[in-house]
């Protein structure tokens, strides 16, 4: 158990990097508070899974620190950092049964067979594998081997963070969902840290308490999901985060209000914006709504999405996208939007807009 | 539901079936025919039953050719085989040296049979062979054209040097086919060196190897160019195989109907040994 921080990491996997476009991982600085349920959420290539590799030794960084508690591990091997990892595709030992592989990392630790037997005995009724355990790995569906990977890591006593590198790619859609409440139930019994690399967002906000979204390389915010939602530091995360995303349009600030064509639109940060364009301003379509005056727009397209109905509305061939209730009367063509004054905000090339007061 | 009886379908089989007839069928049915006659010449023939099948597995000649036989196969693959998964082990995976490893490797594979033979003859020569020479100068008393242990000494040495890279190829299929999650895993786990090739490695090329030593055990059991041209049987029988003894009763002593037989044993004992091997093999597998 361990606090993990990863101070000035930088990492590129050419000899002599020279552009900051060589860089797999731009400058990072972030602390894992220990025993907290980490997303680490980006697109492919963003950089997740070179960051994990660091954490778990896999890789060395070309520059930074990686720190559990005080120590500094940067240099040190996997097996010595006591992490665990779930892969993407299940790794197993094909030719051990169930019992075996999760003995495993106890007997090359040369644990003594009396303790392990318990041990191993526990954790497969964790993971509600106790009646495979004489059966051999290789006969087992796929989330029964990403069980066994993850009960490799939970056996040791010793683990300072259990990652998981997209271990749902390969699981039938019905049972991702049991996996991953199993996960979250697992994490609130064992307590260790965990951290989530995914590309998905509802795997992320779903199984985290913090997720950490990334870009390029690069971390754009660390926060709650209800932060990430509310509050999305980047138009990045709003896009990112969020079916549909969230709606960027560009617009101006004068004297402490911004403006989306001819139209005043209230929002919370714009006061602490100086007058200046090239701004762009972000809500979400959960934010949006049709009223009597406000923003004309062209109502282009209407998606039955269940509980709501997504609309797709037109102004100068911007898209505006909304969430509307079922049952809500939508004109034909022409309608007027408002916006929320307290989830509308500012953005500066791409970073949201600060002043006294922040998310 | 009526079952649509089209029984032209069967057309489209003639052509494959003409093919194997005369490939296969016919020419084995020649041997077959050969087997169970007896002919004083002049082209007659008599029925002789099992009578030459009787003779070949009683034959002390055809047990010390067999026995030979196995002697040789099971020593190659007790060599080849845990040699050539050891050099795959030590090729590099990725780079460079790849490509030049895999041609070194394959050489000795392009190298047409007669010509290995011909190759160690004259390497293995004790007067003026680069091994033999050497060896000799070096106090051993190396020859291979009078002493049967050097014979056979020579004769595994050259099936070893032309055969050990197919071993080595396979092997290091298996091996570049393995995901660097498994080694990443194993490295978490603390798995030692050994625990890795045990657990990972070796079950990984489990199907491979089958492959290659089914495919070792019927080539060397089979085989003829080499041995020929390199010893011709000698000294003495000391190294006369199978299929060499075969061509000396079938073409020197022109007896057809002991060596139609005894081909029909051979390839039975063939058949059924890979049979055996690979339903043990697959079974393992499926458990």
């Amino acid at each position: 158990m361990a606090k993990i921080t990863l101070k000035g990491l930088r990492h590129s996997y050419m000899p002599d990097p020279a552009k900051p476009s060589d860089y797999a991982l731009q400058q990072l600085d972030v602390e894992w508070e220990d025993g907290g349920a980490y997303a680490l959420l980006g697109p492919s290539g963003c950089g997740k899974t070179t960051l994990l590799n660091i954490i778990s030794g896999l890789l060395t960084p070309s520059h930074g620190q990686v720190l559990f508690d005080a120590d500094d591990v940067t240099a040190l091997p996997p097996d010595q950092r006591h992490i665990a990892q779930v892969f993407q595709f299940p790794v197993v030992y094909d030719t051990m049964t169930v019992y075996d592989n999760l003995a495993f990392p106890l007997r090359n630790r040369g644990v003594p067979e009396a303790d392990i037997d318990p041990r191993v005995r526990e954790i497969a009724e964790m993971i509600d594998l106790t009646d495979m355990l004489g059966k051999r790995a290789s006969g087992l569906t796929a989330d029964g081997k990403q069980k066994i990977s993850l009960g490799r890591g939970l056996v040791r006593t010793d683990v300072n963070v259990i990652m998981f590198d997209e271990p749902l790619t390969v699981i039938d859609p019905h049972l991702k969902w049991q996996l991953r409440s199993k996960l979250k139930e697992l994490h609130q019994r064992v307590k260790t840290t965990m951290i989530y690399v995914t590309h998905d967002q509802t795997e992320a906000l779903t199984f985290a308490d913090k997720v950490v979204v990334m870009k390029d390389g690069q971390v754009v915010q660390i926060g709650t999901p209800v932060e990430l939602f509310e509050r999305p530091q980047h138009t990045f995360v709003g896009h990112f985060i969020g079916s549909p995303g969230m709606n960027v349009l560009p617009c101006e600030v004068k004297g402490g209000k911004a403006f989306y064509g001819d139209i005043e639109v209230p929002s919370w940060n714009a006061a602490e914006c100086p007058d200046q364009g090239g701004l762009e301003l972000g809500v979400r379509p959960e934010f949006v709504s049709l009223s009597e005056s406000g923003i004309p727009v062209e109502i282009a397209k209407v998606a039955d999405a269940g509980r709501f109905q997504i609309v797709d509305a037109r102004r100068a061939d911007k898209s505006i996208k909304l969430l509307v209730p079922e049952g809500t009367d939508i004109p034909e063509k022409h309608a007027h939007l408002s916006f929320a004054a307290d989830h509308t905000q500012v953005y500066r090339e791409g970073w949201l807009v600060h002043g006294g007061q922040g998310a | 539901m009526n079952k649509i009886e089209n029984q032209k379908a069967w057309f489209f089989v003639l052509p494959v079936l003409l093919l194997v007839a005369f490939n296969a069928i016919v020419p084995l049915m020649t041997v077959v025919n050969y087997s169970v006659q007896e002919t004083f010449g002049d082209n007659t023939f008599f029925w002789a039953g099992v009578m030459w099948f009787e003779d070949v597995l009683h034959s002390e000649r055809f047990h010390a050719a067999l026995g030979r036989q196995m002697l040789f196969t099971f020593s190659i693959l007790a060599i080849e085989i845990p040699l050539g998964v050891a050099i795959a082990l030590t090729m590099p995976r990725k780079g460079f040296w790849v490509p030049v490893c895999l041609v070194l490797m394959a050489l000795p594979l392009l190298i047409p049979y007669n010509v290995v033979g011909a190759m160690w003859n004259i390497f293995a020569l004790p007067d003026i062979g680069l091994l033999g020479r050497s060896l000799n100068a070096l106090g051993f008393d190396y020859n291979f054209t009078r002493q049967p242990g050097d014979a056979w000494f020579t004769l595994i040495l050259m099936d070893v040097w032309h055969w050990t890279s197919l071993v080595v190829l396979l092997a290091y299929a298996g091996l570049v086919s393995i995901p660097d999650a498994y080694y990443q895993a194993a490295k978490i786990d603390g798995a030692k060196p050994f625990a890795i090739f045990r657990y990972i490695q070796l079950p990984k090329m489990k199907r491979v190897l089958t492959i290659a030593v089914l495919l070792r055990f019927m080539d060397s059991f089979m085989i003829y160019t080499e041995p020929f041209v390199l010893t011709g049987g000698g000294p003495g029988n000391s190294t006369t195989l199978l299929s060499i003894d075969l061509v000396k009763i079938a073409l020197g002593q022109f007896d057809l109907g002991p060596a139609a037989a005894m081909s029909l044993i051979y390839f039975l004992i063939i058949l059924l040994m890979s049979w055996v091997f690979y339903t043990v093999m697959m079974r393992n597998e499926a458990q």
